[in-house]
């Protein structure tokens, strides 16, 4: 009869057997997203794996995925921080010191864990569709209590950012050593002003530039950062896709320069 | 009888949950008394939330040279001096700390530069004098009451251990009866919507705070619950009624799409800069200014435009007259033919403000347009017409306590459900300072006539029984009438015969089948069982409709002059002999009776305040001659 | 101009039940309410549905249309194509009591659960003053009309009946946020008191509650998020708390401790009414007894622990034949009133 959940001694629910009444095609958007988290898992695995075509030594593109590279067996050009670590054996990738973060810095995201929550996990899948999980406690015990470490990987993921920008800076070398811009200096660029969105526009950045304090009439300065970051803020979701999308394209040009799939267009030297 | 009563006791039972009963049941609980609050609907979705344009209250923020004075005279002049003026007194003086009590709730208004309280424009009030909420000012008036209940539950539980200690919400409780001990309230008795199970309050004193009347008409702003349950249990419990042919058609509500006929649109899109226009697009209200405001309103639009942004050197645009002034001028226009297809004209904002500036200042406006209708209001002219919106009538109360008069004690009556403050009309945002003056007094007598009885009263048994089978009659009963096409008859009647304008003949012709409706409701039966059964809850409602209905059809009869909320088309002219007379109803067996009381006269500090030329528009050469005699003695 | 439309409403009660099909005419321009009136008018007088404003802004006509949680007065049937058939039915995660209606307490009693507004200690009334940018966010969450739309839609409840002990649900963070970010709120503990006593660990941010909003108030965004930012700011934030530290910001919340304070003494009659009225004091009086001298049953079977007597609140319980007046009352009591006593 029902299949709603019950709890002793509970009034009992509308008798509605089926897990949704809903006509729409709500299982769409769920779906697209997993099939995209899902490739971007993939394919990130993949990458930070082969530990090799990651850096373009000609015009110092370096991909993001491996950025900082400090290790010593680091392709030559590649370490802009210097080599500090020691050669890395291969089950470890050579972005080990940035991908931990902003790898963490995305699953503990606001945003990644509505749309992980939601396609990955199913819980729900979409609003007013029943989930299948008998039991849930959300994120009041481990592991999932670890979300709320969010503040700690923006720290971090910040710090990453302006490597990131640092990275792009050395991108625009010319082909004569000099001042020069290619397409993979403008993709690098696209990238790092969505990731730059994406830190920006976090829920974490509004609460620490502003959304914490209790006046904000007396803090005139930090109102107006909140009020520019509320503004990002309401399209963080927008922002975390697009860079998805952009970090991917920057290390798959990288990676097809790299290996000599094709040649990097030149726009200036 | 087997029919299970649940009893309870209480030393007040508040009866409505809005603004009025909430405030006066947070008063007789800080006075110690355990207090009932009976809600029709849920707790917290009482009429006041549909109340937008905001509370008056002479406060300073905005004008500082606004007054209790100038608001009292604002008040009066709204009313056609056909207020209680003790009641208007008392309104003007007590609504700023009233609305600055809200801020210790909790209440969020909008605020000024200097972080007071804002104030804004409204019609009929001179400064700007209104405490606002964006325009959902009543929405936060009911969460704070209702939230500063909570906080008195959460005080009771760590007092007492028990939330329900001192107060408790009977949500969704319908009173349908109250008992009498002698000529004192003993008790109250009605049902639970959920169960269908019947209850008994035994209490002392019993505070109405029902609300209105407007469900008996086609066309109205007002929810299911607006049935003048308060005013008819009044009348059965031996109090009067007075004024009761004041009704008050809001001049804007919406006419289209019918779905949402009558849902009002706020006074405070004309005080924004929105204009009326009839169907040839022309801005007719300046046709329509009476002699009597003719000094305070412009008679330009260059006038009326500078008005906005300077008002202290222009008069202001015609389309903030009173809204009876309003309500008439459209439905003369529309008579005249010049109304939109729908029968009302058109309320243009979007060609005077940018779409960002109605956004920001018109929010829920534009969002109840965009989608309820799908109108957008930033690019297309509204269609607005006259709704009925608030009865100025109901339960003569004693302006200093709001015991009810008439022979019954232990009775009090505020907010909507009490009559005479707002006199023939009540001036927007009054109302909400109304609930909250009011109701805090209705509160605190309501404790102290608990105090001062040397005996508790008891309901009889009897009278009990009685109040169970009337209650239980509609369903016994086979065959009888559809509850629902009652309804729509009477109010058919009450819309066509003693709506916005009224004549004689049809006036005679309403009370005529008035009377038929009597009998057929009499006959009433209603399919299903008790439980949650709104065909039920609606054949009990409509004895109390159609006996406050007969109140107003009568006075209207009665009254045989223009004035306010009532317009006579064969008495198109204020008449100052009629402004001496109150009209009181009563019920005696089953028959409703009128009669006529003088109206109480100004205290003489109160009359001076006022210019004499403006008087002499009201008042009787007699009364006049009086005036002189005391401005004389002033100088 | 009106056509026939096909609709499945849910009608049945605690027992059970089922969708029943109607037919009912549909006019332009109409939402789903208005063809639940239709029904109720013409087919099924006794079809339970709660209603009031009809205008989106009281909240109580919430259902769920084609499975979503909507406000029936909110939706227009032209959303719908002509041939689609509509199903209504009542919110699914509050017990039902019958039709469309649902047992929605148990918000009213986390609404009770959820600290009230503190003043703040020796501001006056009148002497409130508050910047419009400060109390801007604390508006937002005010225009809730408490539809429940967002309580009945959480996953957290809706599909996990257990969890609803511990749980306040959506409606009650953002009442926790608004007295957080009040300006002149006196209670400093609300985050901790949201994560330790409100479940607001349970949100997984899945952001239906914001989907549903009727008022479109960004529930998630504005306030669930930030109150565990501010949670996180108290409890596991390093850089924050090193800045208190060094800083010795510890002012950046309000001081004071709120949840004691007074709400206000009981002011009697006051104003310009005062001394008008009767205000005498009662006495105490014992309750009446039945014939065998044995209380009435119902006068001992109340479900209140506290105050159950309708006589005042010296009289703890009337024993039979006693009659008891407290010292002090006796004491204040005049000669003229002795004769009232006696009975």
């Amino acid at each position: 009869m029902t299949t709603t959940a019950s709890r002793p001694g509970a009034k009992p629910r509308a008798a509605i057997a089926a897990r949704t009444l809903r006509t729409d095609r709500w299982w769409v958007p769920p779906l697209g997203i997993a099939a995209i988290l899902l490739f971007f898992i993939a394919y990130a695995t993949v990458r930070i794996f082969m530990a090799k075509w990651y850096f373009v030594p000609e015009h110092n593109y370096l991909t993001p995925l491996y950025s900082p590279c400090v290790a010593e067996n680091c392709v030559p050009g590649s370490s802009h921080f210097g080599t500090w670590l020691p050669a890395l054996p291969f089950f470890i990738p050579l972005g080990i010191i940035a991908f931990p973060i902003v790898a963490g810095f995305r699953v503990t995201c606001y945003y990644y864990r509505k749309s992980g929550y939601r396609s990955l996990w199913a819980s729900p899948q979409a609003c007013a569709v029943k989930e299948p999980h008998t039991k849930y406690t959300g994120e009041t015990r481990f592991p999932l209590i670890f979300m709320n470490a969010h503040r700690y990987f923006w720290y971090l993921a910040f710090a990453v950012l302006l490597i990131n920008f640092y990275d792009a800076a050395l991108g625009f070398k010319g082909t004569d050593g000099g001042f020069g811009i290619g397409l993979g200096t403008v993709i690098i660029w696209v990238n790092v002003l969505a990731l730059a969105g994406y830190t920006l526009s976090c829920h974490v950045c509004r609460h620490i530039t502003g959304g914490r304090l209790k006046h904000f009439s007396k803090h005139p300065l930090r109102y107006k950062f909140w009020t520019f970051v509320s503004k990002l803020n309401a399209k963080h979701g927008t922002y975390a896709m697009t860079s998805l999308f952009t970090v991917i394209l920057t290390d798959a040009y990288i990676m097809a320069v790299s290996a000599g799939w094709f040649s990097d267009l030149r726009f200036i030297n | 009888m087997t029919t299970r009563i649940e009893r309870h006791h209480y030393d007040v039972v508040v009866i409505g949950a809005g603004g009025a009963g909430l405030r006066a049941a947070i008063e007789a609980r800080l006075a110690g008394k355990r207090t009932a609050i009976i809600s029709k609907s849920l707790f917290g979705k009482a009429h006041t939330v549909m109340a937008e344009g905001g509370a008056a209250a002479a406060m300073g923020n905005v004008n500082s040279r606004d007054n209790w004075k100038v608001h009292f005279g604002d008040t009066m002049r709204g009313g056609k001096f056909l207020n209680n003026f003790r009641m208007a007194e008392l309104h003007a003086k007590e609504a700023p700390e009233r609305i600055w009590e809200l801020e210790t709730y909790g209440a969020l208004f909008d605020r000024t530069k200097d972080g007071k309280i804002s104030q804004r424009n409204f019609g009929g009030h001179e400064y700007p004098r209104l405490a606002h909420v964006g325009d959902r000012t009543g929405l936060e008036l009911i969460r704070t009451l209702q939230q500063k209940i909570v906080s008195l539950q959460q005080e009771d539980k760590r007092k007492h251990g028990d939330y329900e200690a001192k107060i408790k919400v009977f949500s969704e409780t319908t009173i349908t009866e109250l008992l009498l001990d002698g000529d004192r309230v003993a008790g109250a008795f009605g049902y639970v919507r959920e169960s269908g199970e019947f209850l008994l309050f035994e209490t002392p004193a019993v505070v109405l705070a029902t609300g209105g009347v407007g469900k008996s008409y086609k066309v109205t702003s007002n929810s299911w619950e607006y049935t003048g349950d308060g005013h008819a249990l009044a009348l059965r419990a031996g109090a009067t009624l007075i004024n009761m042919e004041f009704l008050q058609f809001h001049p804007t509500g919406m006419v289209w799409p019918p779905s949402v006929k009558g849902i009002l649109v706020t006074e405070s899109v004309r005080g924004d800069g929105g204009v009326l226009k009839n169907s040839d697009g022309k801005r007719f209200m300046f046709d329509y200014v009476p002699d009597v405001f003719r000094h305070q309103y412009a008679d330009t639009e260059e006038e009326a435009d500078r008005w906005y942004t300077d008002p202290d050197n222009n008069r202001r645009p015609p389309e903030l007259l009173p809204r009876d002034e309003v309500a008439r001028a459209i439905n003369s226009e529309v008579k005249a033919g010049r109304g939109t297809p729908a029968g009302g004209v058109f309320l243009d904002i979007a060609s005077r403000l940018t779409p960002a500036e109605i956004q920001r200042k018109l929010p829920s406006m534009y969002h109840q347009f965009k989608e309820l209708a799908d109108v957008d209001i930033t690019k297309v002219p509204m269609e607005v017409g006259p709704t009925c919106h608030y009865v100025m009538g109901g339960v003569e109360v004693d302006p200093d306590t709001t015991a009810a008069h008439g022979r019954v004690e232990g009775l009090f009556a505020a907010g909507e459900v009490s009559g005479g403050m707002h006199g023939s009309n009540r001036l927007g945002g009054n109302s909400l300072s109304d609930l909250l003056v009011f109701g805090k007094r209705a509160g605190e007598h309501a404790a102290a006539y608990t105090d001062s009885l040397p005996k508790r009263p008891k309901p009889a048994a009897a009278d009990v029984e009685a109040a169970v089978s009337a209650a239980l009659a509609p369903l016994s009963r086979e065959n009888g009438e559809n509850p629902y096409t009652l309804q729509q008859d009477l109010q058919a009647v009450m819309g066509d015969l003693v709506g916005i304008i009224r004549r004689e003949a049809e006036l005679t012709d309403a009370l005529k089948r008035l009377q038929e409706l009597k009998r057929r409701v009499a006959n009433v039966s209603a399919v299903g069982g008790r439980k949650y059964n709104p065909g039920w809850h609606l054949a009990l409602d409509l004895r109390n409709m159609l006996v406050v209905s007969e109140c107003t059809a009568m006075a209207a009869l009665e009254r045989e002059e223009s004035r306010g909320g009532h317009t006579r088309e064969d008495f198109p002219k204020m008449s100052p002999e009629w402004r001496q007379v109150n009209l009181v109803c009563a019920l005696d067996g089953d028959d409703v009776v009128l009669e006529r009381k003088p109206v109480p006269k100004m205290r003489s500090e109160l009359i001076t305040l006022f210019k004499r030329t403006e008087l002499s528009k009201y008042l009787t050469d007699d009364e006049l001659a009086e005036f002189d005699a005391l401005s004389g003695e002033a100088k | 101009m009106g056509s026939t439309r096909k609709f499945r409403v849910w009608r049945g009660d605690e027992n059970g039940g089922d969708l029943q099909d109607f037919q009912v005419e549909v006019n332009e321009g109409e939402v789903v309410l208005d063809v639940i009136h239709r029904l109720q008018a013409t087919q099924t007088p006794d079809l339970a549905c709660r209603w009031n404003c009809k205008a989106g802004k009281c909240g109580s006509c919430s259902m769920e249309i084609n499975g979503m949680p909507k406000l029936g007065c909110m939706t227009r049937m032209s959303t719908f194509t002509e041939d689609e058939t509509v199903t209504i039915t009542p919110l699914r995660t509050f017990p039902v009591i019958r039709d469309l209606v649902t047992d929605v307490s148990y918000n009213y009693e986390k609404a009770r659960e959820t600290p009230a507004f503190a003043p703040p200690a020796g501001v006056a009334p009148g002497d409130y003053r508050m910047q419009q940018v400060d109390v801007e966010r604390s508006q937002e969450f005010r225009k809730c009309i408490e539809c429940f739309l967002c309580q009945n839609t959480c996953h957290v409840v809706r599909d996990h009946e257990e969890n609803k002990p511990e749980f306040s649900g959506p409606r009650y963070f953002i009442r926790a946020a608004e007295l957080d970010m009040h300006p002149l709120d006196a209670k400093t503990d609300r985050k901790e008191y949201a994560q330790a006593s409100m479940g607001m660990g349970y949100c997984n941010i899945t952001k239906c509650c914001t989907e549903v909003c009727p008022e479109h108030i960004k529930i998630t965004d504005n306030a669930i998020i930030p109150m565990k930012e501010r949670v996180i700011d108290r409890k596991f934030d390093p850089l924050v708390w090193l800045g208190r530290k060094i800083l010795r910001r510890d002012q950046l919340n309000g001081q004071g401790q709120g949840l004691d304070a007074p709400s206000g003494k009981p002011a009697g009659v006051t104003g310009h009414a005062k001394g008008v009225g009767p205000t005498s004091a009662r006495l105490p009086e014992p309750p009446d007894l039945q014939e065998d001298g044995k209380l009435a049953l119902t006068e001992i079977t109340f479900d209140r622990p506290a105050a159950p007597s309708p006589f005042g609140e010296d009289v703890s319980f009337p024993m039979r034949g006693t009659s008891y007046v407290h010292p002090d009352r006796q004491r204040e009591t005049s000669p003229e009133d002795e004769g009232t006593q006696a009975h």
